[in-house]
């Protein structure tokens, strides 16, 4: 099997106390028919659906960015954080600045740019918005939910 | 008028730091012009033939004089003096420096305004009936469902790289004056059984494969809009198309898919979001409706003195009906004879926030035709408004005639026009002036986009300009019968294109032959769906 998956070396930020998990990354296809891999990659044109009953088994998913314009990877994360996956959501390949709050709100923990970010920036990025508008899983209230407490 | 609560202040704030940041990343070099593109474009910033190009949104095209005021200012102190009001009740400016940007962005911010998504792939500013809260026919006020949509789209996390460009239109009434059904979503508040709740319309649109969008839910229930909103946009952001710019819009995808197909989709995820808990708390819409509630209206005059010919013709061109008898809503045309629509001067723009202060109850409103509204004026107060108007060279009594055309900036201002706009536009309401028919002509919507993209509507028009490129020589398409409003309409190619002389003629022409064979009351538009193509081809080709 060919490793396709980031290492936790190029892991730049991540938002989880577990240990990162570090072994092979299968396509969505592969991790469907391969009954004992335990973490995959998502392309911007996979269903991320077809994960939802290997979930539990899966201590890694890595959905790939090839360019941060393809805002498809967004939806993918809040799907399977809205299906209950628990485990590291990794953001890989053509990230910014920009990109990393959003991406956490839509349940990214962690992030593996292609090329390093700048990290004061990043922190910056990271704290962008002291509120939000919407729900997501990130279990954040809301600014309607704050203003009818 | 919404005003905003800290958190709404907030939410601004925090995007100015941010694009202050990124333009300085931008101006250190940290980021290249292909990363900084995106994110200036999310901040209404474009880089246009001479200078950027900065669009400053106004939420449902409303406003109060304070902000008016602060775009004057901005026209003056950051522009050239003019402000250039939009098709989407948008405001532009055309020449600006990308030093001055976060600065003016600043500026916007302290009167509760602001440039964000404005451009980009991403939801952009909602648009609504310019005269929401005013009009006589309507169910009721639509911005309160604009204001919540504005909230929830504002920085949305999932939705901010879509396919392409996303455009939401609200409406209330029956008459549709938003041009609700070319929009990506088109939402109108209906009755239902004794409840309000949303029609949704979805997948309609102009530029180059222009489609009118067609109905994919009768009735949303209120407490669940932004649900089922959220399910349109995730089954687009996830199966729009990606790998043609010219193919990614949603009318696309609901177009290849088929509306059934995508309806269900639709419904699959709605469902599945309902378990999401994605709607905001019922409260929240009743925390939002009373700042639209009626400002305290008097009982006053019902009719004006029209011993004045000119300001006779103005009211009865220029007003439109209100809820309350002793109102009408007075709209202020930025189409002078000649002139460059939907320009205005700093000064004018402060002239009309004053008025707007004066007679409106400090409030006006943008129209997609490029003109503005001051919603509430007391009939007993229209000479007197009319009089200040004309004094600033904004009381041309034209509107929904053929010189309150629509004309996009074309070749003066645009990176991918073909051919110029503006010019003809001045032309053509020259001529039109010259020879008074333009009285006779009545109701003609006449709309010119300098390029396919159709930012001036020519789809929708009566009567449509296209200009495109023949051989690296300006040409110009002409088409007959489209429509904008509920009676929703594609207009359709007469033939072959013409010069910009040969066009002119060409308008004169097709005008000719609806007022020889017009019947009782019709307008042109009317004339053309009764007469069909035939008649008009033979009068400009044979
Ligand atoms: C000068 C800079 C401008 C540029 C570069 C520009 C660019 C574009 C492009 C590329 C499209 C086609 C999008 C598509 O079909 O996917 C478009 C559509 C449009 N633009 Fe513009 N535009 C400009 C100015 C304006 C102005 C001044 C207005 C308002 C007067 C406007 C209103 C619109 C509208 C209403 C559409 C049609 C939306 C639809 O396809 O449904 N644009 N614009
Ligand atoms: S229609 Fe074409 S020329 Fe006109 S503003 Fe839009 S993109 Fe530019």
């Amino acid at each position: 099997m060919t490793d396709l998956g980031t290492s936790p070396d190029e892991v730049q930020f991540r938002f989880r106390d577990d240990e990162p998990a570090d072994h092979g990354t299968v396509t969505a296809d592969a991790c469907c028919d391969q009954t004992n891999a335990t973490a995959v990659r998502i392309e911007p044109g996979d269903d991320a659906r077809t994960l939802l009953p290997f979930l539990d088994r899966l201590a890694l998913i890595e959905v790939n960015f090839p360019s941060f314009g393809d805002g498809r990877g967004y939806s993918s994360a809040r799907i399977l954080r809205e299906a209950g996956y628990t485990g590291e959501l990794r953001a890989v390949g053509d990230l910014g600045i920009d990109q990393l709050s959003h991406m956490r709100r839509c349940g990214f923990d962690a992030f593996a740019p292609d090329k390093p970010l700048d990290a004061e920036d990043a922190e910056r990025a990271f704290s962008t918005w002291d509120n939000v508008y919407q729900r997501t899983t990130d279990g954040r209230r809301t600014i309607p939910e704050l203003r009818h407490e | 008028m919404y005003k905003y609560d800290s958190y709404d202040q907030q939410m601004v704030d925090a995007r100015v730091e941010e694009f202050r940041d990124q333009a300085r990343r931008r101006l250190e070099g940290k980021l290249t012009e292909d990363q900084f593109k995106p994110l200036r474009l999310m901040n209404g910033l474009y880089l246009q033939l001479h200078a950027y190009m900065l669009r400053v949104a106004i939420p449902y095209g409303t406003l109060n004089s304070a902000q008016m005021t602060a775009l004057g200012d901005i026209a003056d102190k950051y522009d050239r003096g003019y402000g250039h009001f939009t098709t989407r009740q948008n405001l532009q400016y055309n020449w600006i420096k990308l030093e001055d940007a976060a600065d003016i962005l600043a500026d916007l911010a302290k009167v509760e305004m602001h440039a964000i998504q404005t451009s980009g792939n991403c939801i952009r500013n909602i648009s609504s009936d310019h005269f929401a809260g005013a009009a006589h026919d309507e169910l009721v006020d639509p911005r309160p469902y604009a204001e919540l949509l504005r909230q929830w789209s504002s920085f949305h996390p999932e939705f901010t790289y879509l396919p392409r460009k996303f455009k939401i239109a609200v409406i209330a009434a029956e008459k549709d004056r938003a041009a609700m059904r070319l929009h990506d979503i088109g939402i109108q508040i209906v009755e239902k059984d004794g409840k309000i709740g949303a029609a949704f319309y979805v997948g309609g649109g102009m530029g180059r494969t222009p489609m009118i969008a067609p109905m994919i839910r009768d009735f949303v229930p209120l407490d669940q809009l932004i649900t089922y909103a959220e399910a349109c946009l995730r089954v687009y952001n996830r199966y729009g198309r990606r790998d043609n710019k010219y193919k990614a819009r949603i009318k696309i995808l609901v177009h290849e898919l088929g509306k059934d197909e995508y309806t269900r989709q639709v419904e699959e995820e709605y469902a599945h979001m309902q378990q999401q808990g994605v709607e905001p708390p019922r409260e929240e819409l009743e925390r939002i409706k009373p700042f639209f509630a009626d400002p305290a209206f008097e009982v006053g005059a019902k009719s004006v003195d029209r011993s004045d010919p000119d300001f006779a013709l103005w009211v009865d061109r220029n007003t439109h009906r209100h809820k309350h008898d002793s109102y009408v809503s007075a709209v202020i045309s930025l189409k002078p004879v000649g002139g460059i629509p939907g320009d205005a001067t700093g000064e004018q723009i402060r002239i009309m926030a004053r008025l707007a202060q004066q007679y409106s109850f400090d409030e006006l409103r943008i129209m997609h035709t490029q003109n503005v509204v001051l919603p509430h004026v007391k009939i007993e107060d229209l000479h007197a408004l009319w009089t200040a108007l004309d004094a600033a060279d904004l009381g041309a009594p034209n509107m929904d005639s053929i010189e309150d055309m629509i004309a996009c900036p074309g070749l003066d201002y645009c990176a991918l026009a073909n051919a110029r706009s503006i010019p003809l536009a001045q032309r053509i309401s020259e001529k039109f002036d010259a020879s008074g028919k333009t009285e006779k002509l009545g109701e003609l919507k006449l709309k010119i986009s300098g390029c396919i993209n159709a930012c001036g509507h020519h789809h929708a028009g009566h009567i449509g300009i296209l200009g495109v490129d023949r051989k690296g020589v300006e040409n110009y398409q002409l088409s007959l019968g489209g429509s904008e409003a509920e009676d929703t309409s594609l207009a359709k190619i007469t033939g072959p294109g013409f010069t910009e002389d040969g066009v002119i003629e060409a308008v004169e022409k097709v005008t000719d032959v609806y007022l020889d064979v017009r019947e009782d009351g019709e307008r042109f538009l009317d004339t053309y769906r009764r007469i069909g193509m035939a008649p008009f081809k033979e009068a400009l080709y044979d």
